[in-house]
């Protein structure tokens, strides 16, 4: 339990000095940037307090919205993706997350993937969608976000595998 | 009473999700409205801190650039002394194309620079206690960059040019046909001066400078050249894509401007109203 708290203060931290002193600044095609950040909401203890996971999503937001000047967009996106994330679990994992202890780490590819790939996608949605904050824009806001998944979903995944534990 | 009690306790998930989505919408909203975000910004001493280290190692990388810069400005500077000993002529005193009113510039250094969301920010490691204030413009040696915005002890923030919030007089070199300068969050190397009305003699590759009519920049300040034009849907005025001389995605050391004698303008200005 203990290590499990310091694993997620320590995550907190690297990925926010990570996403704003490097990945912010990759802007590949002019537009493109990677928020692996989003990894803290992916990996936070499935069994935890739903509230603090809430409130924790949050502060990871609006701590990267200070340094960016965007205001509350980073929270926002995180927060919704924080929402839906137990509904996503059980929509991904099925049963299993309902009555075992998963590990990401051991669940098939395919559920993996999916629940990678939505949490980030519902996230970008929300990012972009407030960043451009207007529908007249709406296809821009599209286009934005599908390639900045893209890109995030990658490294996430790379990163999943680099960096998991190896369960017996 | 009971009642209430239990379906705050089941439903605390999903309040404390509204409660705190409501903040992010309000701070979001709230930096959406040019001049009102008062709460969060880059300037305050922990990002400002975090920014300015992170941004002592990078500056290493780049000084070949920046002595590059600095040479061919040194050297634009030059040629301007040895051309104004050379031919003090009554008429090369009254054309003033150069700076008019007393200008004080200052160097900064850009601390962390965005280019690629619709509004972008800069940090500048200078803060209050250089004398830099809200409202000075900020400058390269090869055009404008935007205007400073917030400010605390040490590190200030200025609204890019590329942000959708940002509106800078300029006009046409050649003509004195203005309009204001925006951004329409495409390019961070093009942006759009609007409502110069039909008349104006538009050409491609034609240079945009800066207008005289706000107190932030001096009149003259290079901004780009005319990329392309088209008329609006009024059919009265033009819509001009111009290429930036500035590489917004490469700033190191930039100018903030004071204008000594902004004081006395407003107050004259502002009796005028009266």
């Amino acid at each position: 339990m203990n290590s499990n708290l310091i694993s997620n203060i320590a995550r907190f931290i690297i990925l926010l000095f990570l996403q704003v002193l490097i990945l912010n600044n990759i802007n590949f095609a002019g537009y493109i940037n990677p928020y692996l950040y989003v990894l803290f909401i992916l990996l936070y203890p499935f069994a935890g307090n739903q509230s603090l996971f809430l409130f924790l999503s949050f502060l990871l937001g609006i701590s990267i919205d200070i340094f960016e000047d965007s205001g509350g967009i980073n929270a926002a996106a995180c927060l919704v993706a924080a929402f839906v994330r137990p509904n996503l679990l059980r929509f991904s994992f099925g049963i299993s997350y309902d009555h075992q202890n998963i590990r990401l780490a051991n669940t098939p590819f395919g559920s993996k993937f999916s629940y990678v790939f939505i949490l980030v996608l519902i996230h970008h949605f929300v990012f972009f969608s407030l960043e451009m904050f207007s529908i007249s824009h709406i296809l821009l806001i599209l286009k934005k976000t599908l390639f900045s998944s893209i890109f995030s979903v990658i490294l996430i995944l790379l990163s999943l595998t680099l960096f998991s534990k190896k369960h017996r | 009473m009971q009642q209430i009690f239990n379906f705050l306790i089941r439903n605390k998930n999903s309040i404390l999700f509204l409660i705190l989505f409501a903040v992010s919408i309000f701070l979001t909203v709230q930096n959406h409205s040019f001049h009102k975000s008062r709460f969060i910004s880059s300037a305050n001493w922990v990002t400002g801190g975090v920014y300015s280290w992170s941004n002592d190692l990078n500056t290493y990388l780049h000084l070949d650039e920046y002595n590059e810069r600095l040479i061919q400005e040194n050297e634009q500077l030059r040629n301007m002394i040895t051309f104004m000993n050379d031919s003090i002529s009554i008429e090369k005193q009254l054309d003033s194309t150069s700076f008019e009113g007393d200008y004080l510039f200052r160097s900064a250094r850009v601390i962390n620079n965005n280019f690629a969301k619709t509004d972008n920010y800069l940090t500048l490691n200078r803060g209050e206690n250089s004398g830099i204030e809200p409202e000075y413009g900020v400058i390269t040696s090869q055009g404008i960059v935007g205007i400073v915005d917030r400010i605390n002890n040490k590190y200030s923030r200025v609204i890019s040019i590329l942000n959708s919030r940002s509106r800078i007089n300029a006009q046409l070199s050649n003509t004195n046909h203005f309009g204001s300068l925006i951004w329409n969050g495409e390019d961070p190397n093009v942006v759009q001066l609007i409502d110069v009305p039909r008349q104006a003699p538009v050409q491609k590759g034609d240079t945009i400078i800066t207008g005289g009519r706000s107190l932030i920049c001096p009149k003259g300040m290079p901004i780009g050249s005319i990329q392309d034009f088209a008329l609006d849907q009024t059919q009265s005025y033009y819509t001009i894509n111009i290429k930036l001389f500035n590489d917004m995605t490469n700033i190191g050391y930039v100018y903030v401007i004071e204008n000594v004698n902004k004081e006395e303008v407003k107050e004259l200005e502002e009796t005028d109203e009266q």
